[in-house]
Order: C-alpha cells, then structure tokens, then sequence
C-alpha cells in the first residue's frame, strides 16, 4: 500500500479543492478551488503512464528495429494531459473575466449577496 | 498597471525580451525531436509578452498592439491547420493523413533517431501553426483584461 | 449551522470516503494492465510517422482529432473574453 502515494496525493488535491468550493464565500477563493481539482485531475493521468523503471518516449541514437530497445512509459496519457492544460487555461481565462464583469456591476464579491434586486 | 515601471525596469525587460523570444521559438522549431511542440513553446513566448505589458504599463502596449491584429493573426493560425489537415483529405483521401512523408517535397528523410531536423512531413508545419495561434491567443486574453481595468482618468488621452 | 453547511457537510463527507476508498484499491503505481495499442505505437512510430518523438506523434499525428478540438477551445475561450470587455462607442 505503500506505493500507492501519487494517488493519496491527487485524493488530497481533489479534496482540498472541493472543500474550497463548497464552503468559502468569496468568488476568487471559488476560483482557486476549480483550479486545484483541475491540477489534481492533470496528476492524475500522468501517473497513469508510468511503468517500472522506464524512461521517457523518445528515441535518441537507435532506431526501433534494432536489439536492446529501452523500456518506455506509455506514450497516450502523455497526450491527454497536454489537452487538459490547455483547456484548464481557457476556463480559468473565462472564469476570472466574469469575476471582473460582476464586480463591476453588484460592487461586492460576497457569494451570499449577489442576486437580490429583481425582486 | 496603467502607467508603467521605472526607467530601470524598462530598459531591463527590452534586453530580456528578444531571449525569451528565441527560447520559445527553439522549442516550437525542435517539437518533433525533443519534448516541447507548439503548445509548450507558445506559453513560454506569451509569458514574454507579459512581461513586456508589466514593464511599459497597459495603455501605451494598447496603443502599439490594437487587439484586432492578434485577433487576425490567431485567425491566421488556426486556418493554416485545418488547411494542412485538408491538405491531407486531397492528397491522401484521408482526413489528417501525413502526406509529405514519402513524396520527396520537403521534410521526407527517414528517422534514425539520430535528432535530424529535416524529417517528420507535417509535423513541424503544424508546430508553426499551433505556436503562432497560442501567442496570440495568450496575449490577447492578458492585454484585453488589463485594459479594462485602468482607472478612469488616466484614459482620457 | 444553517441548512446549507449541514448539505454541504454531508455531500463532501460522502465524496471523500468514496475518493479514499478507491485510491486505495486501484493498481500499484508502476504496473498498469498492458495495452496492445500503445505497445505499437511503441514499435511503429518512427517509421509511420517519421518523428523521434513519440508523443508529437501521437499528438499530431495517431490522434489529430483532439488537438483539433482543443484548438477550438483555446478560440472559444478567446473570442468570449474580447466579447465581454466589448465597449460600444456612442
């Protein structure tokens, strides 16, 4: 069990962030909390595509027919965490564009107090 | 973030700029050899950029750099990709088929792992591609949202 | 404690309890199940598509359709924020 700890790490991420978003009031500590599940999930994929004792996947001075080959790490979660953090840092541009946007109109950024004069 | 910093932090960052310009642009030009491509590089040249809009302050950048020229150049990014990739459907009757790698055009030696730059067909025009797209994405993004928040009287120019 | 905290504190203790539990009953780090699919990518890449890099091949080349997907997200994201701070001139 001991050699589970990347995977208490991204449960520690993912709970430190989800208790972030549900129990701050400020919109900016929200948005800190969304990015951290977001950082946690990235670690996530990535320690899937560990093998033991392998090295990373780019062939450097031998081709892959020839004998000895190293033994490489999978190469397709590699990929996918590419594309998370992009898509991490078009939401968080969002996110915080909206912030400003309401700032400006209610004045506050206490989550208890937005939303009250079309009554 | 109006006005800008001082004398001494200006001339500075004009000096460090042009390297991390080149430092983004070598891993963008070398994606298909090392680890790096065209997202990685673009970050680090869009952090550059920041750097400069810190240093000289939001309205004078605004002024030499208008939003509708970054937002012409990302158009531009993105349209050489879905070209290349139809590019492909043309050639290759398959859609994103790599087809510059046996013909003998550009890019075509065989990889022998021995880091050679001039081989992988598409890849490294595709690179280009992504790279130019997430620059000025980037920097789009940061320029739009500090404009917007000078103060009031220091826009009335 | 008002009734939203009492929600709140029962919906992240169940979360929890379900997120420790099956990080503990995954696989050990290191030994996934093998795949035949990125065992060839592996032993196909350098000739198929002609780059030393395994993941630029991957990326750009045995799964374009995500990059495409991905940078039409990084437009999305782009156009709405321009969108946002839009000043209508009078």
């Amino acid at each position: 069990m001991i050699y589970n700890i990347p995977f208490i790490a991204v449960v520690a991420l993912v709970l430190i962030g989800l208790y972030t978003v549900v129990f701050k009031r400020n919109l900016i500590k929200i948005v800190i909390g969304i990015t951290l599940i977001e950082s946690g999930v990235n670690l996530f994929l990535i320690t899937l595509a560990y093998r033991q004792d392998s090295t990373a996947p780019i062939w450097h001075g031998i081709t892959a027919s020839s004998d000895n080959v190293p033994f490489m790490s999978l190469p397709v979660p590699h990929a996918l965490t590419l594309t998370s953090i992009v898509i991490g840092v078009a939401v968080l541009a969002l996110m915080l564009s909206l912030v400003i946007h309401i700032y400006r109109h209610y004045g506050t950024l206490n989550v208890n107090k937005l939303g009250g004069d079309e009554e | 973030m109006n006005g800008g910093m001082s004398k001494i932090v200006k001339t500075i960052s004009s000096i460090t700029f042009p390297l991390a310009l080149i430092y983004g642009l070598y891993i963008i030009a070398h994606g298909h050899l090392t680890p790096g491509g065209g997202f990685q590089g673009g970050a680090v040249v869009a952090s550059g950029c920041a750097m400069i809009l810190v240093a000289y302050g939001s309205i004078w950048t605004m002024g030499k750099v208008k939003e509708k020229q970054l937002s012409i150049l990302e158009s531009l990014g993105a349209i050489a990709f879905i070209g290349l990739a139809f590019l492909g459907l043309i050639f290759g009757f398959v859609f994103f088929k790599n087809f510059l790698i046996g013909e003998g055009l550009i890019f075509d030696n065989p990889a022998l792992g021995l880091s050679d730059i001039y081989t992988a067909g598409f890849i490294p025009l595709m690179n280009f591609a992504v790279g130019l797209k997430v620059i000025a994405g980037l920097f789009a993004i940061v320029l739009v949202m500090a404009y917007a928040t000078t103060k009031k009287e220091a826009k009335t120019k | 404690m008002s009734k939203r905290a009492i929600a709140g504190a029962i919906f992240f203790s169940i979360v929890a309890v379900f997120l420790v539990f099956s990080a503990l009953m995954t696989h050990s780090f290191g030994n996934p199940d093998e795949t035949e699919m990125d065992q060839y990518i592996i032993d196909n890449s350098q000739e198929e598509v002609g780059a030393d890099n395994s993941v630029t091949g991957v990326v750009f080349d045995y799964r374009g359709f995500d990059t495409l997907g991905e940078a039409t997200v990084l437009f999305t994201a782009v156009a709405g924020v321009i969108l946002i701070f839009r000043r209508l001139k009078k």
